[in-house]
């Protein structure tokens, strides 16, 4: 009872189990558990991805691994159109705000903000604890939906009304219903994780901690959480007006009762877009971090990446008609909306090249986190550049709803939510729980995580290309995408290949925490506030508050012998 | 080189689409190519060696920072370049809609295509109107206009050989027009989730030549002649 804030020497040992480990205010408990609930729905997102992939492959055959899966939902393992349409919207619902949100904002935000900064706790810890358990049962309010008459929602994972407006179009009932309130416990979760990331970043840095000194990490979570914050209130009400129309019979986005269906769709995309880059800047974040340790150099141009990330996610929100080209907007919409996202990639540009920049010159070591973190950078450039075909108004019409646009996705979100957060995990895992992972079977991970997503995504271009729609069940019914379904019994092969991969990480991620080789303090020689304490961390994480007397990024400095300078050390350390 | 990826296109405003693209993938295309190459480059050129240390560049200094808004302007250059390409073809297709005799409604609904032909009167809701179901017949080298609606969710008509697409949205009438180059039966998908059905919802384009057209017309308005075509 005593304990709360006040605690000196960080005597938390004393706190029962249960307050330890499960109902805990310590934002490091509360960053793993972040991390377990992501980890848990990737799996169930993953073998989502699976049955659909095999459906798409060898169509209405029974799915090896799905004969468990009761009537009427499959039958046999074989499944049915309508489970096949809640599998696609469940499968990017989760993956978007299950996995990549918790993963890189709910995770590593909560884990390294406060010890970035050189902070004790989050602003909030109560409301940090809250978050956590907003987000769990968020979680298993989506679960729950696919249990329910009727199944899981399947209007896509963006809902477009009327689909979504009215049961009669679907036949889901509740399972729609259950995902607009997963949905919106999901984005109450965040809002308190993003209002606790900002005050704690504004308020709680130790002395000499001025912005221009935070770690890039803090800098990309607490712009996500602005952006979060300043978008998702049109789709709270839109996912109300929603709710609305299918309970109680009002029509917000129902013609015959006067409402309008593209009104939706605005609502969905002005947060949509900006969304994207909240799941994107944290992930760069941690590649910020990891490539000056293995390059042995700074960050080339912080400030500039700092500005260029804030300038994207102004312009975020100037993007979202991009999606809705061919939805019957007025056409003289498009041009404007065209430029606008052309011109995203500026911003982008900018921070792909301060990545290439501090490569030259380095001492790079190819250690595993440097491996994913390199991987992202790689494969993102693909989805930036594929990005400009689908922002240009006059292609997009053709490949609109086409496979490109699904490939072109995956390569944005796929190497920023997995490689990248595979990246901060093998990276800052030693200070999470104290044992290095293994490095062969990392690299083994990494080259089979790579090789396979490639090959399951680029012969999607291809696809996409040829007019191949997407949401599709079955594609055999069409002749004129007869001709390519050898492409997606390959696509198959390889994302079965990609998701086997992940038993490699699996069994690496535990094996390390219970027998891994105990970690140094410090194993990278990174110069930033987390790697000063030791494991096991205390709850209040710095005996004495740190002063900061440099930037996060002063890796071999001119004069001094060592290669690293830590920020809370006033001269270079004596063992180099 | 790129040709066999794309269904073929015997729309006239296709080529336009298909050239932005083009153009689009080679400039995006050797942007790739040099950055993957760069990278790779310094990856083995600054890969770690004993005794060698790292250069001390953050970046700061306009000299250094030159290295990376040099390669951004010519990235803005580029967009730019692209965009105005762009907004030439999107003017092209659905800027000024032209003159069409050919008027033809298409409804969707769950899961087929409703198509209305307004007769030789060229008026929708009259006697000799013509409804069918998922087949479209139109002539060749005309240009044909659609008014596309739809009945109860969203559905998008999708021809790829025309690089037609545009959804149709309840409560709303929606034009859209293309001319066909070339005789044949292409396919119709639809490119929009509505529902179950969706990948059931196929129809036919039966783009005819100047006789078969009037052989088509007359055979289902007989007792028309065919000058009111
Ligand atoms: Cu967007
Ligand atoms: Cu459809």
């Amino acid at each position: 009872m005593t304990e709360q804030k006040n605690a000196e020497n960080g005597h938390s040992e004393e706190l029962s189990f249960w307050r330890k480990y499960v109902f805990s205010t310590d934002h490091k408990v509360v960053g793993k558990q972040y991390l377990f609930i992501a980890l848990f729905m990737a799996i169930l997102g993953g073998v989502m991805a699976y049955y659909m992939r095999w459906q798409l492959a060898w169509p209405e055959t029974a799915v090896p691994g799905a004969g468990w899966i009761p009537e009427p939902t499959a039958f046999g393992g074989i499944i049915p159109p309508e489970f096949y349409n809640a599998l696609t919207t469940m499968h990017g619902t989760i993956m978007v705000f299950f996995v990549g949100m918790p993963f890189l904002l709910g995770a590593f935000g909560n884990f390294l903000l406060p010890l970035m900064i050189g902070a004790k706790d989050m602003a909030f810890p109560r409301l940090n604890m809250m978050s956590v358990w907003t987000l769990f049962l968020a979680s298993l309010v989506m679960i729950a939906s696919f249990f329910v008459e009727g199944g899981a929602a399947s209007a896509g994972w963006t809902g477009y009304a009327p689909l979504s407006a009215d049961p009669i179009h679907t036949g889901v009932t509740w399972g729609l219903n259950l995902w607009i309130l997963g949905l919106a416990l999901e984005f109450t979760s965040f809002l308190m994780g993003g209002i606790n990331f900002l005050t704690t970043t504004i308020t709680m840095r130790a002395p000499g901690m001025t912005m221009y000194r935070l770690p890039l990490m803090v800098w990309m979570q607490i712009t996500a959480a602005v952006i979060f914050m300043l978008s998702v209130g049109p789709l709270i009400a839109g996912a109300i007006l929603l709710l609305l129309d299918r309970t109680v019979g009002t029509g917000f986005f129902i013609p015959e009762l006067g409402g309008d269906p593209l009104l939706w769709q605005h609502l969905f995309w002005f947060f949509g877009h900006p969304e994207v880059y909240v799941v994107l800047l944290p992930g760069f974040g941690a590649i910020m971090e990891i490539l000056p340790v293995f390059s042995r150099k700074p960050i080339f141009a912080y400030k500039t990446i700092i500005w260029s990330t804030i300038i994207a996610g102004a312009l975020s929100f100037l993007v979202w008609a991009h999606h809705m080209f061919v939805s019957g907007m007025d056409p003289r919409l498009a041009m404007p909306f065209s430029i606008t996202t052309i011109l995203i990639s500026v911003p982008f540009a900018v921070v792909i090249f301060a990545f290439m920049a501090t490569l030259w010159g380095g001492s790079i070591r190819f250690t595993t986190p440097m491996l994913f973190a390199l991987g992202t950078v790689m494969t993102f450039i693909v989805g930036g550049a594929t990005g400009i075909f689908n922002g240009s108004a006059p292609v997009d019409i053709f490949i609109h709803d086409t496979h490109f646009v699904v490939a072109h996705f995956h390569f944005t979100l796929f190497p920023d939510v997995f490689l990248g957060g595979f990246a901060a995990l093998y990276f800052w895992f030693p200070k999470m729980f104290g044992r290095m992972m293994n490095e062969t079977l990392g690299k083994i991970h990494f080259w089979v995580t790579t090789i396979a997503f490639n090959a399951v995504f680029i012969p999607m271009f291809v696809l996409g290309l040829g007019g191949s729609m997407r949401r599709v069940y079955n594609p055999l019914q069409y002749d004129f995408l007869k001709p390519m379904q050898g492409i997606n019994e390959f696509i198959t092969y390889a994302a079965i290949v990609l998701l086997l991969g992940q038993f490699i990480f699996m069994f690496n991620f535990f094996w390390s925490m219970f027998k891994g080789k105990k970690a140094e303090r410090n194993p990278w020689n990174a110069t930033t506030l987390e790697w000063s304490v030791s494991y096991p961390i205390p709850h209040d994480n710095f005996a004495t508050i740190p002063t900061v007397y440099h930037g996060p990024y002063e890796y071999s400095l001119p004069g001094n012998k060592s290669d690293w300078q830590p920020q809370h050390e006033e001269n270079e350390p004596v063992s180099g | 080189m790129l040709d066999h990826w794309f269904p073929k296109n015997i729309s006239t405003y296709g080529g336009e689409i298909d050239s932005v693209f083009y153009l689009i993938f080679y400039i995006v295309g050797i942007g790739f190519l040099l950055g993957e190459a760069a990278i790779f480059y310094f990856l083995i050129r600054y890969r770690r060696r004993d005794g060698k240390k790292a250069a001390f560049v953050n970046g700061e200094r306009w000299s250094q920072a030159a290295w990376i808004i040099i390669p951004t302007a010519i990235v803005l250059v580029l967009d730019l370049w692209i965009d105005f390409a762009g907004a030439q073809a999107y003017d092209a297709i659905k800027g000024e809609m032209p003159v069409s005799e050919t008027i033809v409604q298409v409804t969707g609904k769950q899961f087929n295509w409703i198509i209305n032909y307004p007769g030789p009167d060229g008026i929708f809701g009259t006697e000799d109107d013509l409804t069918k179901e998922n087949d479209l017949y139109v002539p060749v080298n005309k240009a044909v206009k659609t008014i596309l609606k739809s009945e109860d969710v969203i559905h998008s008509f999708f021809v790829p050989v025309l690089r037609l697409k545009q959804d149709m949205v309840p409560g709303r009438t929606i034009e859209a027009w293309f001319e066909a180059t070339e005789t044949g039966k292409y396919e119709i998908a639809c490119a929009e989730l509505c529902g179950y059905g969706h990948y059931t919802m196929r129809g036919f384009l039966h783009i005819l030549s100047e006789e078969d057209y009037a052989a088509w017309v007359s055979e289902n308005w007989p007792d028309t002649n065919s000058e009111s075509n």
